[in-house]
């Protein structure tokens, strides 16, 4: 889930036609004066940070005028709540305050109301102290607020079911179910002197599943974050937005590379699986620097990029990866990704990789022959090894380090971004979905084994006049028709011929790569 | 016996045309899945892998005279109008397959479901497999793979993470221990048939001795099984795992579904009810095995069943 701010979360009431306070999103203190200058009279500076109890930390100040407007602005855009901007608002008349917000109950499969006469102070509390002050209401997704339902509602907490009030819970069902919301609270909804009622604040997550129907929320990152998303992370979304073959998820923990723990790339397989075997890791003594999680039967392309940026992050000490160790999946695509990232970036840390499932044997193969030459191991485990077997493993491979030029030389080259090979007559060439494969005919005519040929896991190549064409229509093949196996480029460099190149561009990496770094 | 489906079971495949649903059909056949119908807008007239191809749900039910089950391979935005055509059909059972099905969706789909008596596994489930009968979704791959990961035996494992059902599955068999039916109830905050609903079913199965669930952080299906064995309406016994210890306040950890919300749902949390209610929690997934070996040998419970002792 996507969390919005109390801005963002308010042109989506105002949408649903429940009144907010007439505001401006603001990122310095002259815009604040200005906006609190065109609002005119009493106005209230709002920090956008998505934390609780903002009022108490100095995030909600009230102002008279433009200039203590401005002055409460620059405290806050100053302090820690203040990265978001503020929102400058006109002071309401307040008669009233009451509590409302629509969640879904996980158990009954619903969404509820959770409704209470006390306004203005955390919910818990109110629970806590008051809890008749308070009422649940389950919703149906058919009817949700309607009169009947939102009147019961509101009188169940021992409050008066006014008809703008009963208008107002409407508005907010109309809102939540708008922006396909998960959890819609305002608290306060206050009762202005003239007897309507405004939503005085707003707190919004929507469902980043939904979010593709939902260009108005201007959400560049479906996806629960406490911070904005990084250089990185933004690559790893771009390709997992673009590409519906299998999950792909990157996040960086953003460890502390001097700390005494080593610092290891984290690549994980299924959600439970990548959770358990980053269990064991930590267990190990081991930091990850990153969540990472290709499963859901992803192409090899998909894991090539995750270990790239995985690589591109810090200077890790080690690369870690383990799922659920029984994957349904055929693992050696998995292990053709990584094969590939490895050697492009002559890789200088060890590896353990748990491959088990479906045709682990061939992946563990894969995975150690191709990788056997650089300089530092690379090991691949079954189904058989546990994710504590092989966090002991990493343990060992790092002590018994370095290798070649280590954690910086990995580094350095890991922070270079894929080239475009450079175009020639002599060569079969063609869009995948996500890259373009190019086939050297010089080097392809020096071959007699046709490698590329053999293993082609969708089998779209045919020999002709001696070198490997298409034999699809390049329109499918951009289309999906190559899976973006990565066999004609892993196989034809396993017989050091290095006639096969699948280029995955992986824009911007080079630029996110020097600001981590 | 086993839960929710078994190789009598009638099943169709909704999206079967599609690269998805034509492979997994002929996996699902391959182990023994009485597939008898697909479905595919449009494309009724077609077979595939064998199987005839109806252009809507309802064609499919009176064809084949009633089904008992569906298996959804569909584009995510596409789910709620199959499932609930298919729910509306009459079919009494989906499994729900795909990922990020949005989650007012699946509110929907629940309404419909309710209203029709009918049950549903998912969304984003491996899907279900009752051991050497049949397989509804994807769990064990490969047919092959499937026959000799798994043995039967008198375990019900259900499972918030795919991978991990069929891991828990082998890893048992590894250690002699043979199951009933694996269940992965899906990796999303809100799924149809959940912990405590596979717990209750696992229950009411003769041949369901003891229970092993792999439960995560974030939600309630953990303690709500607890309540179930604190209540005495689960008494088969119950060994748990519960993934994420490791997890930071508020990250949430890919499709796993697990984020923590407000002080419910956190690790110690579940352990505690779970442990607290008489189930044995295990620290470490790789203990699963030996104290789920224990637990059956402690009640004098065959470790696996051959066909001579099984009740059905």
């Amino acid at each position: 889930m996507v969390r919005l701010s109390e801005h963002d979360g308010k042109a989506v009431l105002a949408r649903a036609g429940l009144a907010v306070p007439e505001g401006r999103l603001c990122a310095t203190a002259d815009e604040v004066r200005a906006a609190a200058e065109a609002l005119g009279g009493r106005v209230v500076v709002k920090a956008q940070a998505f934390t609780t109890k903002r009022k108490d930390q100095g995030g909600i100040v009230f102002a008279d005028d433009a200039a203590a407007a401005g002055a409460a602005a620059e405290t806050i855009l100053a302090g820690p709540l203040g990265e978001h901007g503020v929102r400058v608002e006109g002071a309401l008349a307040i008669a009233d305050e009451v509590y409302a917000s629509i969640l879904i109950d996980d158990a009954a499969r619903s969404p509820m109301l959770l409704y209470s006469t006390r306004g203005g102070t955390g919910i818990e509390e109110v629970a806590d102290e008051t809890p008749d002050a308070v009422s649940r209401t389950p919703l149906s997704m058919d009817t949700g607020l309607d009169e009947a339902t939102a009147t019961a509602a509101v009188e169940a907490a021992g409050g008066e079911a006014e008809p703008a009030l009963i208008t107002a819970l409407g508005r907010l069902w109309e809102a939540w179910r708008g922006c396909e919301a998960r959890t819609l609270e305002v608290n306060p909804l206050v009762k202005l002197e003239d007897g309507s009622w405004a939503a005085c604040d707003c707190r919004a997550t929507v469902d980043d599943y939904a979010v593709f129907r939902h260009d108005e929320l201007g959400i560049e990152i479906a996806r629960e974050s406490d911070r904005p998303p990084t250089d990185l992370e933004r690559i790893g979304w771009a390709a997992e937005r673009d590409d519906y073959r299998g999950t792909f998820f990157f996040l960086e923990l953003s460890p502390d590379y001097d700390a005494d723990a080593p610092v290891v790339a984290f690549h994980g397989t299924g959600g439970g699986g990548a959770m358990m075997s980053m269990d064991a890791a930590i267990a190990r003594g081991l930091t990850p620097a990153n969540f990472i999680d290709t499963s859901g039967n992803p192409p090899a392309s998909k894991v090539y990029r995750a270990a790239r940026l995985a690589l591109a992050q810090g200077p890790v000490v080690g690369y870690f990866g383990s799922g659920s160790g029984v994957a349904s999946q055929e693992q050696f695509h998995v292990a053709r990704g990584l094969v590939k990232a490895f050697r492009e970036v002559g890789l200088s840390i060890p590896v353990v990789m748990r491959l088990g499932g479906n045709a682990e044997d061939l992946a563990v193969e894969i995975l150690e022959t191709h990788c056997a030459d650089l300089p530092a191991p690379v090991e691949g485990y079954r189904k058989t090894d546990t994710p504590a077997h092989i966090a002991e493993r990493m343990e060992t491979l790092i002590e018994e380090g370095p290798y070649g030029d280590g954690p910086a030389g990995s580094l350095a080259r890991a922070s270079q971004e894929p080239e475009r090979p450079t175009e020639s007559p002599n060569q079969t060439r063609f869009a995948t979905l996500t890259g373009e494969v190019v086939l050297d005919h010089a080097a392809c005519l020096e071959c007699e084994a046709k490698p590329c040929l053999t293993s082609c896991v969708p089998q779209i190549l045919t020999e002709q006049d001696g070198v490997p064409v298409l034999n699809i229509d390049e329109a499918d093949a951009a289309r999906g028709g190559c899976t973006e196996c990565l066999a004609c480029e892993v196989e034809c460099a396993h017989t050091g011929n290095h006639g096969g190149t699948v280029f995955l561009p992986m824009a911007g990496l080079a630029a996110a790569a020097q600001v981590t770094t | 016996m086993s839960i929710l489906v078994d190789e009598h079971s009638k099943v169709l495949v909704q999206g079967i045309t599609g690269r998805e649903g034509r492979a997994r059909a002929r996996l699902m056949r391959g182990y023994g899945t009485n597939v008898v119908a697909g479905v595919t807008p449009g494309k009724g007239g077609q077979e595939v892998e064998g199987v005839p191809v109806y252009s809507a749900v309802v064609e499919a039910v009176e064809a084949c005279g009633g089904l008992d089950a569906s298996v959804l391979f569909i584009p995510a935005p596409l789910v709620k109008g199959g499932a609930i055509e298919a729910i509306e059909a009459g079919v009494p059972f989906l499994v729900i397959v795909p990922d990020r099905v949005p989650v007012h969706d699946v509110l929907e789909i629940a309404a419909a479901a309710e209203a029709n008596g009918a049950r549903f596994l998912g969304p984003n489930t491996l899907g279900i497999l009752s051991v050497g009968k049949a397989v509804l979704g994807m769990i064990g791959g490969r047919a092959e793979s499937a026959r000799e990961w798994f043995r039967p035996g008198p375990v019900g494992i259900c499972s918030r993470s795919g991978g991990i059902t069929s891991s828990i599955g082998f890893y048992l068999g590894q250690q002699g221990v043979g199951a009933t039916t694996l269940c992965h109830v899906g990796g999303d905050p809100v799924v149809g048939v959940d912990h405590p609903a596979a717990v209750l079913q696992f229950q009411d199965d003769p041949d369901t001795k003891a229970i092993v669930m792999f439960g995560e952080i974030g939600g309630t299906q953990e303690e709500r099984v607890a309540d179930l064995i604190a209540t005495g309406r689960v008494t088969k016994p119950l060994i748990a795992y519960v993934g994420g210890k490791a997890a930071k306040e508020g990250t949430r950890f890919s499709h796993a579904g697990a984020i923590i919300e407000g002080g419910r749902g956190t690790h110690e949390g579940k352990v505690t009810a779970l442990a607290e209610a008489g189930a044995t929690v295990v620290d470490d997934f790789g203990d699963l095995p030996v104290a789920t070996a224990k637990v059956l040998e402690r009640s004098g419970i065959p470790l696996a069943y051959d066909s001579a002792t099984r009740t059905s």
